[in-house]
């Protein structure tokens, strides 16, 4: 038995941008209830991350060592390499992305000289090299798990070239390759060459403990039953804002009682917004920003459908979150979470006419969406993260 | 004894085609979809009739020829009548021939097999009067026995057939039904003067499910195996009623899993036994008493382990689509529209309410129903979009009266 778990993270609630971090954080949790011991590592220090269940451990760490990282160097990229592919990185990820990375890969040997473990789990390509330099230093084997890959976050449009070959690295020098559906599991056979063998499907789970008494709060357009129709994601190429935008304005010419709330933040906010006001939209489709907690919570009580229209979505937990809180949802085929949800409505998420037929029908027949709730709430249930720390807990001991 | 009693099912629905909500109001052909896809239905009657029901009929005949003993019974929808006689004339063709031996019976049903006993007598009877005369008109027959939609069967509806006229009534032979009583005998409804025959599920399904399926430990089934089950019978059984879907053969069962050579030898591997012959539900019916009295209150039918209606009224959606069906009856007919009317039967088609099943879904078993739609919740779109729209112009229809 594998007891000691040292894991490599980049972000934990309530710091987390998205999905990373709720992943790891239930992930974690639901492992600790198994007796596993987590050292959770992150690459900064972060507020208020304190946890009765979790050692957290971040360079402010104090070990009676002193160590010296701040070489943003990484092995395995020449200097002109590194120059243009950083150039690009920080077009993608904003500065000193890379160099955080490179400096959390070299806290990851120091943590695996200090700490005792009897395992290394790596989430993502942040963490890889942090991964990778632990599995040398303590000869432990590595998990690299891949909750996304660049394949996806580019939504089709180009590759990150270093970032796709730390991915590639970490997966190869990892013992087994966790991902977090059969969808993004094809995508690592296909583009990075990675045997099936060596890949594991651990798909994601919901925290759904408080949500059994669903109720929708008033509101002032509930309240003149209107209906709301609900987008929440990083606004990104990834996350198919654009195509839920287009079906909203499809949907809008068509009934005045339907309106669109977008909730979250990301680079194309600007232009969603614009776009809205030059379709003379603004006051039907609104735009709410990053929400969280309470916030989050009630909106996807207050809506009547949750769409996520992702054009490459490894796994998708926002609709898991939705059928908790009792909303029904629709979901690209382009998804991992349709592996886990059969009670969805499904489209491709290039099909905007689709997309906008299953909309109406949702909102129109109450029978369907009762059925969709009923149903798909049970299976959303059913994804929790103890499963997924079973599954993980069976890889480790198998290593 | 016993007698072999076969009865085949043919039927295929009007399937809707993908109909969308901004369709309504602008497009009332829903029943037209084109493209080499299963909502289709020209496409879909073409391909059956060339995957079974030629093939299968030009089998059975030259088993007619053959084997003077031989006898099976078919029962009709009215539509897929309607769709052979517009897409597959030649397989229509090898029906009537078949019919025409004497010694294929053909029974009664509703003529757009829907489950309208549960929600309107009247048009239940309306339906099953439409199909008698169908059958008349295309084969010349008189159905006497009857058999409900989906082999449904309870008191009720056996005591319908029998004020209908019919001698007969076909049901599924449920453990609930039955419980420690063979179905291998005919038995007589606790409020009715008509004869019952119920299904033996067991080996009715040995060949309409199991026959392909490599895990069954009888795989292969081969006409002998069949037989000496079938001979098994004698000194406890009078009749073995082996109820399925015609589309069995060929279809359901593929041609390449030896289906057609299993038939062509069975009749030979039954009657070897000299106690064993054929029979058609009306002959079997004269030929033997009832030995019990069956009590069934709730509804059967041949579907899943349950052998109830769930697979058609089972959850909200389906629910909500035969009430809002049935809630326009008398609308629907005071229009006096002929097509609209054959509209709103097609509505009925027990198909529709079946694609939106959700039972099964989610927790790896796959249920056992082939739908041409992507998910029961796509089909309920599909129906409620256009039920959408012809609510509106029976709405029309109504204010322009007034």
């Amino acid at each position: 038995m594998k007891k000691r778990v040292l894991m490599f993270g980049w972000e934990l609630p309530p710091h987390n941008s998205g999905g990373l971090g709720i992943a790891c954080y239930g992930l974690s949790k639901a492992l600790t209830e198994k007796k596993r011991e987590i050292i959770f590592v992150l690459p900064k220090k972060l507020e208020n991350t304190d946890s009765d269940f979790l050692k957290i451990v971040d360079p402010g760490v104090s070990y009676k060592r002193t160590y010296k990282f701040n070489s943003p160097l990484y092995p395995y990229v020449t200097e002109r390499k590194y120059n243009s592919t950083f150039f690009n990185l920080q077009e993608v990820y904003g500065n000193n992305l890379l160099e955080e990375v490179l400096r959390y890969a070299e806290f990851g040997a120091v943590v695996a000289e200090e700490e005792e473990f009897d395992v290394i789990h790596a989430h993502d390509w942040l963490s890889f090299g942090a991964g990778i330099n632990a599995k040398r230093k303590s000869g432990k084997p590595l998990v690299a798990h891949i909750h996304a890959t660049e394949f996806d976050r580019g939504g089709g449009e180009g590759v990150n070239d270093i970032v796709y070959r730390l991915e590639k690295d970490g997966m190869e020098q990892a013992d087994k390759v966790i991902a977090v559906s059969n969808f993004t599991k094809n995508i690592i056979v296909k583009h990075y060459g990675i045997s099936p063998e060596k890949i594991e499907v651990v798909h994601n789970g919901v925290d759904s403990s408080g949500e059994a008494s669903v109720f929708s709060l008033p509101h002032k357009i509930k309240e003149e039953g209107k209906k709301l129709v609900l987008f929440v994601g990083r606004l990104t190429l990834q996350k198919g804002p654009d195509y839920f935008l287009k079906a909203a304005k499809k949907i809008c010419a068509y009934s005045d009682d339907i309106y669109f709330v977008i909730s979250g933040s990301g680079e194309m906010e600007q232009f969603l917004i614009e776009e809205t006001a030059k379709e003379r939209l603004s006051d039907r489709i609104i735009f709410t920003g990053f929400l969280r907690g309470t916030e989050l919570k009630e909106i996807y009580r207050m809506a009547d459908l949750f769409v996520m229209p992702s054009v490459s979505e490894p796994f998708g937990i926002t609709p898991l979150e939705s059928l908790v809180n009792g909303t029904p949802v629709l979901i690209s085929k382009q998804s991992g979470v349709s592996e886990v949800i059969s009670h969805a409505l499904k489209v491709d998420f290039w099909n905007v006419d689709d997309m906008a037929d299953k909309i109406l029908a949702a909102l129109s027949y109450n029978s369907l969406s009762h059925c969709l709730v009923e149903h798909g709430r049970k299976e959303a249930v059913e994804a929790t993260w103890n499963n997924a720390a079973k599954k993980c807990i069976n890889i480790y001991d198998a290593l | 004894m016993p007698s072999v009693c076969f009865y085949f099912q043919v039927h295929q629905p009007y399937r809707i085609r993908k109909y969308t909500f901004f369709d309504i109001g602008k497009e009332n052909a829903y029943f037209d979809g084109d493209g080499e896809n299963n909502l289709n239905n020209r496409f879909i009657m073409q391909k059956v009739a060339k995957k079974c029901y030629i093939p299968t009929n030009k089998l059975l005949f030259k088993l007619l020829k053959n084997h003077p003993e031989f006898r099976f019974t078919f029962s009709f929808s009215g539509i897929v009548l309607e769709q052979m006689e517009r897409y597959a004339p030649e397989a229509l063709e090898s029906f009537r021939d078949l019919i025409s031996t004497g010694r294929v019976e053909v029974l009664g049903e509703t003529y757009y097999h829907s489950l309208a006993f549960m929600y309107s007598k009247k048009e239940f009877r309306e339906q099953v009067e439409m199909n008698r005369e169908k059958i008349k008109k295309l084969f010349s027959v008189e159905p006497r026995v009857f058999r409900c939609t989906e082999l449904a069967y309870s008191n009720e509806i056996a005591k319908e057939a029998e004020e209908m006229g019919f001698k007969a009534i076909l049901g599924e032979g449920a453990d609930r039904v039955l419980g420690w009583r063979s179905p291998n005998f005919v038995y007589k409804p606790v409020n009715s003067n008509i004869k019952l025959f119920l299904k033996n599920y067991r080996l009715s399904d040995d060949i309409a499910f199991r026959f392909s399926e490599k895990k069954w430990k009888e795989h292969p089934l081969t006409a002998e195996k069949f037989g000496k089950w079938v001979s098994d019978v004698n000194g406890n059984g009078e009749v073995v009623n082996l109820f399925m879907d015609y589309e069995t053969f060929g279809e359901h069962q593929w041609e390449e899993t030896g289906i057609f050579r299993f038939l062509e030898r069975l009749p030979e591997e039954v009657l070897r036994h000299p106690d064993n012959d054929f029979a058609t539900l009306s002959e079997g019916s004269e030929r033997y008493d009832a030995r019990d009295v069956v009590d069934v209150p709730h509804v059967t039918s041949w579907a899943d382990m349950e052998r109830d209606l769930s697979a058609w009224v089972g959850n909200d959606m389906q629910q909500d689509a035969l009430c809002k069906l049935y809630e326009i009856e008398e609308d629907v007919l005071a229009t006096k529209d002929e097509e609209m009317i054959d509209q709103w039967r097609r509505f009925q088609t027990s198909d529709q309410v079946y694609y939106m099943s959700t039972k099964g879904m989610g927790d790896g078993t796959v249920h056992g129903y082939f739908s041409p739609y992507g998910s029961p919740y796509d089909a309920f779109i599909c129906f409620f979009n256009a039920l959408s729209d012809f609510k509106l112009r029976v709405s029309e229809k109504k204010n322009i009266k007034k």
